[in-house]
Order: C-alpha cells, then structure tokens, then sequence
C-alpha cells in the first residue's frame, strides 16, 4: 500500500465495531441462558467483522488446525459455541458502527450488497457442485469481499467521500477511484487484512482479485459472478456505480453471460429479502 | 508409566460419608513417568493432598491444565510448592481464544488480594508458564505429551501421554461431542454433519489405541437429555469412545456433584450390563487408587 500507513491500519481495524443490528441481536441473544444456538451462528456469520474476529482467532497457530476455517460453522465445531458466542460479544463490547458516518458511506446500503454476495456465491457454489463442505466458505468470501471498503469509510473518512464521489461523477469504477485518489483500492486493503489475520489463502486470494484480472479459480469465478449480480439488481449498494460484465473464463464456466446468468436464476428477490430480514 | 486418582468428581467439591468410597475432591490425576517425572493432569482440590505426600525434598512438577474452569484450577493456589524457593514448578495450557491470554492468567486471577491471602508475587517457587499449541508434542523426560483441542464452552485441551516405557495415556478433560446444530431438514444440516466427521476423525486419531482413555461422563442417557450442550460426556459416548478409538481401558470420571457412592455403583452396574462384552476394561474413576500401565 503506498499512501497509507499499515500500522495504524490494522491496529484501527482491530478495534472496529460491528454494525447495529448484530450487536443488539447478540446482546440479547446471549442474555438468554436458553437462546438457539443457531441464531447465535446466524447472527455471527451475517456481521462481517464479527465473522473476522472469529476467523482471525481460529486460524491463528494456537488452536491446531490442520487447514484454515473459512466457515463460522466449522469454526463452532472446533471450539464450541460458548466460545465463538464470547468472540462475538467481545466484538459487541467495542460498540456499534455508526450508521451516518463522515464518508458518506451508508453502512445499511454496503451490508445489504455484501449479504447478498454471499449469498449468490454461496448459491452460484452449488449451481457448480461445489461440495456442501465448502459452500459455507464461498459465502463468507462473499461477506467479506468489500471489506476494505468499510475500513476505509471509518478509517479514512473524509478522503473516502471524495473518492465514492469520483466514482459517481466519472461514473468509473470504484476500485479505480481508489487508484487515483488513494493509490490502494479495497481488494489489496482487504487482502492486506486477511493476509495479516492468517485467513485461508484461497480467502486471500478471493478478496484480491474480485475485481482485476483475476485468476481463474471456482471460488474466484463465483464471487465475481455474485458481486455483480446483486450490483446489477441493486441489492443494496457499496460505492461501485460500474457493473462488469463477466470475463470470458468466468462466462465458460456458468455457460452464459451475465445477463443469461441472472435470467437462469430466476427470481432472486428472495435473497435480497432474507438479506433485510437480518439488517432492519 | 503410573497414575493415580486424587480427585475424580465435576463442578465442586463434595465431601461427607455419601462419597467417601470414589471421594470427593474435584479432578486432579497424578502421573509418574519412566523417567520419574511428576506430571499433574490439571489442579483441582484433589491436588492438595497430592502436595502433601510430596515431602521436603525439592520439587519440579509439570501441571498440565485442561481448561481454566474452576474445579480444574482451584486446587492451584493450595499448590503447597509454590511456596518454597527451592521448588520449579511448570504450568501449561492452551491460548483463551476470547482474553487471547495464557494459562498465567489462571494464577493471576486466583491470587488477587480480595480472593486470596497471598499475591501473585509472593510465590517463592521458580514459576514457568508454557502455552501449548494442539497437535505440537511436548517432551517431559521420558513422556511425550500432545495436546487436542476438545470441545467444551471454554477452550479444553484433552492431553496424550506416550512414554518410553511403552505405556500411554488420554484424558479429556471436560469433553462433550460436538453435535449437530440443525436438523436434519435444515440446509445447514449435511455441511455441519461434514465438519463434526472431519473434527471427530482428528480426535479420534488422538486417542488411538491408548491403554488408559480418562473421559469425562457426567451423565447418564437420560439425564442427558436436559444437559445436552453444558459441555459434559455420556457414560454410553465414553464406551463408544473407548470403542471406537480400541482404547485398552477405561477410566469414567467426572462424577457428577449430586451422585452418592451407591447412586454411582448402581449406575456402573447399568452400564455394564448394556455394554455387553467389550475387547476393553471399565472403571470408574477412585480417588486415591493407582493405575500402572505396563
């Protein structure tokens, strides 16, 4: 990253908070010596720095795992709920993302989009016979592909709003206003992070290149095939006014264009409406 | 390799003429290797009357911790050693995932002045601490010791002890299998099946063909039924355990608070009865009995 200091980052991003909704929902969730521990999970894997905090601490070297967890789930597996519960509201204890923020950034707007990746590329998984192993996965690359982007609203907040508005006025791509005006964009930002948080390389690898050239994994392909699906059916909204049409390996993959692929999938409101059901 | 009981029972201490016979201090495990080495499998008030038996002499001792619940650590500050200046004490355990503190931490919090009379920096004792990576052996003399992450609602590492002399040794700590959130309609369900078969694969291979598997079973199958998620083994999933791991003992501890002598030996008596013939020994877990392996 060449304009902005990596220290200060990190130690910034470690003490994000977690937006509104799943903090209060844990709040409440772990006041309840009876609560499902399934809405426990639910409400860890559809915060995005929640899902982090666990994933940075189950992938560090302490707790012996053979390969990287990229899944929530399997991260409850391994350590048990009570714990990955204590993870999350140690996140909660840090407070609540502000949902008006200098950036600009609507908070609520970037949540619905990155909800609603993870869910297409979770779905696109299967629509490849990625095993149901690895499908939770896919959703969390989804989750956390524009993460940088939310590190940026609050740690860069002022420069921020000028770059989200280059991108509106030029009508560019959001990435390259970053380029231009910061001299980094989200993608290495986020791979920045994940690199320095231990996440799985495919993980890494993911978040890097959703937007350039990316090489040609079935991970890869899926999440640059959510990400814009749910830009181009404006489910929620992360900055970015340009939608890309897929790159001719990912097209061969799913045997259709962007447009052939939407239509393939028919009706997707579904989605975009278990997405708010768990924002509002 | 040779072991001994001094506190087999869960959650607290239980005293008085109902306990006498499996006693009534809660989990501590004396280990005596080929190399005559003192190993302590975690520090709860059975680790009391170990200190007493240890004599003038200088002491090292090697406590191992499971998990930092409180009938694990209490016996800790009563940890008679600690007190004088010619004894070395090693204290091992796992990274908390949540304070992202090792197992000083457990010391640290006993010995405050409001709980305890004595402070942290009052023990004379050498004090190491050592934080265990799961699946990194550890050598102590002649024993090799793995650590294995185990699910418990607190991080809870099941211990194996191979020592030279050919004996081995696993015990869990607290321990519950990790079930299935979902049901079986729940898209969620076959992907968390995945995981625990996976997870389960690697602790089973853990345990793998020890002489002597100490589990955790709280609870009978009906009893169960209303604690399932508390973090606590079955008898019947310890057989199974025993079983599937051809384990060549099994030791069943952790006896739950509430159990008198004849409540435990009639439960034993039902558990062997549906057990049937097994290629494996079962106890129950008494204070104060030694076990020696080969």
């Amino acid at each position: 990253m060449t304009s902005l200091d990596e220290e200060q980052l990190l130690a910034f991003v470690d003490k994000m908070p977690a937006f509104r909704g799943s903090v209060q929902r844990l709040l409440v969730l772990a006041a309840d010596l009876d609560a499902d521990s399934r809405e426990i999970v639910q409400v860890i894997e559809t915060d995005p720095l929640m899902t982090v905090k666990i994933l940075k601490v189950i992938n560090s070297p302490f707790y012996g795992l053979a390969q990287k967890i990229s899944s929530v789930q399997r991260a409850v597996v391994h350590l048990g709920i009570n714990t990955i519960k204590n993870l999350a509201l140690s996140v909660a204890a840090i407070g609540v993302l502000p949902s008006q923020n200098q950036a600009g950034f609507d908070t609520h707007a970037f949540l619905l989009h990155s909800l609603t990746s993870a869910a297409l590329c979770k779905l696109l998984a299967e629509r490849l016979n990625v095993s149901s192993m690895q499908s939770s996965d896919y959703f969390v690359a989804g989750l956390l592909h524009d993460f940088g982007k939310i590190v940026f609203a609050e740690f860069i907040p002022a420069t921020y709003k000028q770059v989200l508005h280059a991108a509106r006025a030029q009508e560019i791509n959001l990435f390259q206003a970053e380029l231009d005006l910061l001299g980094t964009d989200h993608s290495r930002a986020g791979k920045l992070l994940a690199q320095h948080w231990g996440l799985a390389d495919e993980l890494i690898e993911a978040i890097d290149h959703h937007h350039s050239e990316h090489r040609h994994t079935q991970l890869g392909d899926c999440l640059f095939a959510a990400n814009q699906i749910s830009k181009k059916l404006q489910f929620g909204f992360a900055g970015n006014p340009v939608v890309d049409e897929l790159p001719p390996g990912t097209a061969r993959v799913f045997g259709m264009n962007l447009e052939g692929l939407i239509a393939d999938l028919g009706d997707l409101s579904p989605i975009k409406n278990e997405a708010l059901a768990f924002i509002d | 390799m040779k072991f001994k009981f001094w506190g087999v029972r869960g959650s607290i201490p239980t005293p008085g003429p109902n306990t006498v016979e499996y006693g009534g201090n809660t989990t501590c495990i004396e280990v005596k290797n080929a190399s005559n080495d003192l190993l302590i499998l975690d520090a709860g008030t059975g680790i009391f009357a170990l200190a007493q038996t240890l004599g003038q002499a200088p002491v090292v001792a090697h406590i191992l911790i499971t998990h930092t619940h409180w009938d694990h650590i209490q016996g800790l500050p009563f940890f008679l050693p600690l007190l004088s200046a010619q004894n070395q004490i090693h204290l091992y355990g796992g990274m908390d995932p949540v304070t992202q503190q090792g197992i000083e931490r457990a010391l640290t919090v006993q010995l405050q002045y409001s709980y305890f009379p004595i402070i942290e920096s009052q023990l004379k004792a050498e004090v190491h601490y050592h934080t265990l990576r799961p699946g990194e052996a550890l050598q102590i003399g002649s024993t090799k010791i793995t650590p294995t992450v185990l699910n418990h609602p607190v991080l809870n590492l099941g211990y194996r002890l191979d020592d030279s002399d050919g004996g081995s040794l696993f015990f869990t700590g607290d321990y519950e299998a990790p079930c299935n959130l979902y049901s079986a309609d729940d898209p969620d369900y076959v992907s968390n099946q995945q995981f625990i078969e996976a997870r389960l694969r690697e602790v089973h291979a853990a345990m793998r063909g020890v002489d002597a598997l100490i589990v955790d079973s709280s609870y009978t199958d009906a009893e169960y039924v209303k604690k399932a998620g508390w973090g606590h083994g079955t008898y019947g999933a310890a057989l199974q355990l025993a079983r599937q791991v051809q384990a060549k003992k099994l030791f069943l501890t952790h006896h739950e608070p509430t159990r008198s002598d004849r409540e435990l030996e009639a439960i034993f008596r039902d558990v062997l009865a549906k057990a049937g013939p097994t290629d494996f020994e079962i106890a129950l877990a008494r204070e104060g009995v030694e076990h020696v392996l080969r």
